[in-house]
């Protein structure tokens, strides 16, 4: 059963200094699907992912979510930072903060802390502090933190950028574990092989406009857009 | 210069053999200080996080004020909590006037801008770094205001050390309030100004020796802290 999903996003338009940096984007996010967001550089994908999560304003346009706990939505989404910032404390005491902050029991939390670190591979990194850990691991406990909160969606901004690519494929794999377990994803990547491997569909962005809209395997088999076969041919947009 | 190398031995003398006047003098001002440092830490920690998180008219007003007032002199403030604490000023029937409550009132005022400050200048990188993703786990203001003061604590401590260091080496406000009473309000600044005017270099100088070794430990501290809290930081975004 669906609790804020689906989002329904129709002409998000963002603007700064008579500068238009998203223009017009409409879209649907679906229950358990993942959608990634594809462009290049100042396409607009953290952008999106920004206004769909409420950490900034559109000038124009909105995103209303559908489902019937859509008052209290903020409760239902998580989002991972491409560089995402832990507490100066333990792993453990980090999702612990953000399952307080949510309002869950204290006594309920230590077995939701060992669930979502063994989620993502972290199991026994309770007591590690979390600015000791690898850029990975980081990352990691990033998405740990997130999917304990059991978001029916959550928003990714290039979870694997700057990381090796034994991280990188830890974090897909731990990615690919909250979308099995029902989380809706909604992911900015710029790795063509990371959307192909995860993504249900993608959304293909250029200078702040929605030019490609299609299933996964359809858009790397038949890009309609000119932006899109550039990108995938390897040319810089 | 044979007075300056009497009063440089005398002075010694005085800290080796354990002077009970020079302890008691030491002992007041510590505990004036440091309980000006906790009051002030009390009050300025909160504010100066909160100038740092919370968004209201007038903020940057309220900011530059609180910069200006970190150079607040001493004998200013000594002059006001003097009137304030006098038998007709509004805190007269408190009857604090030349004790030491009315000297760790004087120093909290004259500290608590500072640590404010700094602490707001502190707390305000460390939001820039927090704020989206504390927003994004859909916490307030003032729980993220008190995860900012622990986060930042050691950045915090800076700016406790640097309240104490002003405390401990001003002589303006205490002597006004305080009245540099022997015995009962004589703290290490005003005995050392006293005994300086009396001639007595023995115990100004010994007096003075303490003072510059408070001063120096408070500072190696602060600087001590600050290269662990970097240290950890550099670790961090490594």
């Amino acid at each position: 059963m669906s609790a804020i999903l689906p989002l329904q996003v129709r002409g998000l338009t963002f603007r700064v200094n008579g500068r238009v940096l998203l223009d017009g984007v409409s879209f649907d996010v679906e229950p358990r699907r993942c959608t990634v967001l594809m462009g290049a550089n100042g396409a607009g994908k953290s952008l999106t992912l920004r206004l769909l999560h409420g950490l900034d304003r559109p000038s124009a346009g909105a995103s209303r979510w559908l489902g019937p706990k859509a008052a209290d939505a903020r409760q239902h989404q998580a989002m991972v930072f491409q560089r995402p910032i832990l507490l100066r404390r333990s792993a453990g005491a980090n999702i612990d903060y953000a399952l307080s902050v949510r309002g869950i029991a204290r006594g309920g939390r230590p077995a939701r802390v060992a669930e979502a670190l063994e989620q993502v591979g972290l199991a026994g990194f309770e007591h590690r502090h979390a600015r000791a850990l690898s850029g990975g691991e980081r990352q990691l406990l990033a998405l740990a933190r997130a999917s304990a909160l059991n978001p029916e969606v959550l928003f990714l901004d290039e979870p694997t950028a700057s990381l090796a690519p034994a991280a990188a494929k830890r974090v897909e794999q731990a990615i690919a574990a909250i979308h099995a377990a029902g989380t809706a994803i909604v992911m900015a990547t710029h790795d063509v092989g990371q959307a192909r491997r995860l993504a249900d569909e993608i959304l293909f962005l250029h200078e702040g406009r929605l030019v490609e809209r299609a299933e996964t395997a359809r858009f790397f088999a038949a890009p309609q857009s000119r932006e899109a076969r550039a990108y995938l041919g390897g040319e810089l947009l | 210069m044979s007075e300056i190398v009497e009063g440089f031995a005398a002075a010694l003398r005085l800290i080796a053999g354990l002077d009970a006047e020079l302890l008691a003098i030491v002992a007041l001002s510590l505990k004036v200080s440091l309980s000006a440092v906790v009051l002030a830490s009390v009050v300025a920690l909160p504010f100066g996080a909160a100038l740092a998180v919370y968004r209201f008219p007038g903020r940057r007003a309220v900011v530059v004020l609180v910069n200006a007032l970190m150079g607040l002199p001493p004998v200013v403030v000594g002059l006001v909590v003097y009137l304030l604490l006098s038998r007709s000023g509004p805190l007269g029937f408190l009857g604090w006037l030349f004790t030491p409550a009315a000297m760790i009132a004087a120093q909290t005022v004259l500290i608590a801008p500072l640590i404010a400050a700094v602490a707001r200048q502190s707390i305000a990188g460390l939001w820039s770094e927090y704020a989206d993703e504390l927003r994004s786990l859909g916490v307030g203001p003032l729980r993220s205001m008190l995860t900012l003061l622990w986060d930042g604590r050691f950045r915090l401590l800076t700016a406790v050390l640097a309240g104490f260091g002003r405390a401990s080496a001003e002589v303006g406000a205490v002597i006004l309030v305080g009245g540099n009473i022997a015995h009962a309000t004589r703290v290490m600044t005003t005995a050392i100004a006293l005994e300086t005017a009396k001639g007595e270099l023995a115990l100004a100088l010994g007096l003075g020796i303490v003072l510059l070794g408070i001063s120096l430990a408070v500072n190696g501290a602060a600087y001590v802290i600050n290269e662990i809290a970097q240290a950890r930081e550099a670790e961090a975004a490594a």
